[in-house]
């Protein structure tokens, strides 16, 4: 059983759901990054995602794209954030880790490379924004071997046939998009999101984490009461932001944001 | 090693997946997936559709003026002193440039789509206008973006696109040209894929784009084998287009892909020299990697992040190219050349002085290398250059350097 696997099973028997932050490797500054991770487990992440900073982030909004400008200002490269993960595990060899990114740098890797090094840092799983499963096809059997576990994303546009086939192509979780949009632009609808994503559940057994738009934790709550867990990136990034020459006050600004969420899903727990 | 294309293998070709060789494809992000399911499917039914392409024929016709003449160009040959130079006028088309005749289709497939509202990225202008044009045209709803800095630099066009009624969308984020143009369209689309078309101005992007912009681009083409037919008896020795993604390159290239005998030269952007690394040849400098939803050849660092590009041309001035030309160059069935900034400046006055005609600053690299090239070959070849564009968007950047204010 992959790391990931593990966690969501554990958490799903407890009856509690996973509250999922994410964060851009080498934002504000690449000295930090290790930190912040474990900033993130102490407020109570469940898994991280790690993103891995582009030049052209096409599926995000200005927040994300920032931060993959500060990163890159640092020269935070594909190489550095795997030392930052095997950083990291050395004192948390349990929560699991997750690489979001696009496909570019890792290609430039080269993905046996990529594959090896990952699996070696002790990364969990890989999701590839631009890479469906369609073009998966060299990545794939190269994760398999490795247990990286593959994550693909599922849109509000996505049909019930790719559904299940997207689905079929990935282990550890599937990533419902709630909304239409890059990442950090809309408020979601709750009503709408909690209809589709039992839909999904009908469709696939693995875990369903829902991201792209959730701010606080009301709406962790709401969408937490419908998934299986939550994942929280532009609030939190745009908090690094803000925060950018103060490290401690960001630790701080980080919990104080993740904590009221993770109570909240907590409550749900009954 | 250069392999012989037949016209069966031409017709496989991008597969079902949208791969030209190990180019092309589908890198999306998923909320796109099924649009462009939708689109490629839709353009494969309407591309068999006589009223579709009856339609597309007759708009090329009556509003873009085609077919655009090949023109021999006498004096430019004497010069050369080589091979006989002939221009195709693309720069005669509705709005100037070939981008027109891209823009026509993917109006037409929205319509059939019944999308009311157009996206596009521009980075010369050139596409935006011929968007803004047929939009207006049509009714529909139009939105533009474009780098910051093309919209400093191609002021006239972006004035020409508000007199046409679209609005324009100054990009700020990256390096503020085309290639964030680019993004900022992608995630317009994302954000309004229900009831808004991409036109994407080139043949890059993810499949079926770089399919369906080759095949409107395509009658430049087709036009010239009639022509040269007609005109010389017999089909030109050489080709040379500019690339900046491709469209003018391929729309020519294309028809003559099966035909051995005719040498294809793509030029691209040379900018302050390849050495300098201050240019945008991708396809001559770069290496393979995915960006805008295809695998081609791209301009990046060693870590796989977009590199910055330069060239004096706006519409040149993309990290990227289309897959089908990486696939060409891969194969050795077409030659990427580059050229630098200062030749292209001087093909733009050699033309102008010696033909009377002022071509684009991108068109203006392919006059360069093509008077290049045309020196060293028979006086009883034939070489086309691909007149891509009229240079009235550029006078001020060419002011400018003259230390003119205008
Ligand atoms: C006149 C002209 N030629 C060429 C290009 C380059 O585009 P492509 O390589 O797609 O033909 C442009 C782009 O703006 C253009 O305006």
């Amino acid at each position: 059983m992959s790391r990931i696997e593990g966690v969501l099973k554990a958490l799903k028997e407890q009856g509690r759901k996973a509250l999922i932050p994410y964060i851009t490797a080498g934002d504000p500054h690449p000295d930090q990054t290790v930190s912040l991770m474990h900033a993130l487990v102490s407020a109570g992440a469940d898994i991280i995602e790690l993103g891995v900073p582009f030049s052209d982030p096409m599926a995000d909004g200005p927040v994300i794209q920032l931060a993959c400008e500060r990163a890159l200002k640092h020269g935070t490269s594909l190489r550095q954030v795997m030392a930052m993960v095997k950083e990291f595990r050395k004192t948390d060899p349990d929560t699991p880790v997750v690489l979001m990114g696009y496909l570019n740098p890792m290609e430039a890797m080269g993905y046996e490379a990529f594959a090896d090094a990952a699996a070696d840092a002790g990364v969990d799983g890989v999701l590839t924004v631009d890479l469906p499963p369609e073009e998966a096809d060299q990545v794939a059997p190269l994760f398999a071997d490795r247990h990286l576990d593959p994550i693909f994303l599922l849109a509000p546009t996505t049909t019930d046939d790719r559904i299940k086939a997207i689905s079929e192509h990935s282990s550890g979780y599937v990533y419902y998009v709630s909304i239409k949009g890059v990442t950090g632009s809309a408020t979601i609808d709750v009503d709408e999101v909690a209809k589709k994503v039992a839909h999904v559940h009908e469709l696939t057994a693995l875990p369903v984490g829902v991201g792209f738009g959730i701010r606080d934790a009301e709406t962790a709550a709401a969408v937490g009461r419908v998934s299986d867990g939550v994942i929280v990136g532009s609030v939190l990034v745009d908090t690094i932001a803000r925060h950018q020459t103060d490290p401690d006050a960001l630790r701080n600004a980080l919990t104080d944001l993740l904590h009221p969420m993770r109570e909240a899903l907590d409550s749900l727990a009954h | 090693m250069s392999v012989k294309l037949t016209e069966e293998m031409l017709k496989a070709l991008p597969d079902a997946r949208g791969h030209f060789g190990a180019f092309g494809g589908r890198f999306v992000s998923e909320t796109l997936m099924d649009s462009l399911m939708t689109l490629e499917k839709e353009y494969l039914r309407l591309k068999e559709d006589p009223e579709f392409q009856a339609t597309f024929d007759s708009d090329l016709a009556d509003y873009v003026g085609r077919p655009s003449p090949l023109y021999f160009a006498e004096r430019l040959t004497r010069e050369a002193g080589g091979a006989q130079i002939w221009l195709k006028r693309e720069d005669l088309n509705h709005t100037g440039a070939h981008k027109v005749n891209n823009t026509i289709g993917q109006a037409l497939l929205a319509s059939f789509l019944g999308k009311k509202r157009i996206i596009a990225e521009t980075g010369a202008g050139q596409h935006g206008v011929a968007t803004a044009t047929v939009c207006a045209r049509l009714g529909l709803e139009c939105h533009v973006f474009m780098g910051a800095e093309d919209v400093k630099r191609q002021s006239l066009n972006v004035y020409r696109m508000k007199l046409l009624g679209a609005t324009v969308h100054a990009v700020q984020s990256g390096t503020k040209t085309l290639k964030d143009a680019m993004n900022d369209a992608m995630r317009d689309w994302v954000a309004n894929v229900d009831d808004t078309f991409y036109i994407i101005g080139t043949v890059a992007g993810p499949h079926p784009y770089p399919l369906l912009v080759r095949d409107f681009q395509s009658v430049i083409g087709r036009e010239i084998r009639k022509q040269a037919m007609e005109k010389v008896g017999k089909l030109p020795d050489a080709l040379v287009a500019c690339v900046g993604g491709g469209s003018n390159a391929i729309g020519m290239f294309y028809p003559f892909l099966a035909d051995e005998s005719v040498e294809l030269y793509g030029v691209e952007a040379g900018g302050l020299g390849i050495e300098t690394g201050q240019h945008a040849a991708p396809l001559c400098a770069g290496r393979p990697g995915v960006l805008h939803g295809n695998r081609t050849y791209l301009m990046e660092d060693e870590n796989g992040q977009i590199a910055g590009t330069h060239s004096v041309s706006a519409g040149l001035d993309y990290p990227g190219v289309g897959p089908e030309h990486a696939w060409l160059k891969d194969i050795g069935r077409a030659n990427y050349v580059s050229v630098t900034d200062d030749e292209a400046l001087d093909g733009f006055r050699k033309l102008t002085r010696v033909e009377g005609i002022m071509p684009a600053l991108e068109t203006a690299h392919a006059v360069a290398y093509g008077v290049k090239l045309a020196s060293t070959m028979d006086k009883d070849q034939m070489l086309v250059i691909n007149i891509s564009g009229r240079g009235d968007k550029d006078i001020h950047t060419i002011a400018q350097l003259d230390g003119i204010e205008i």
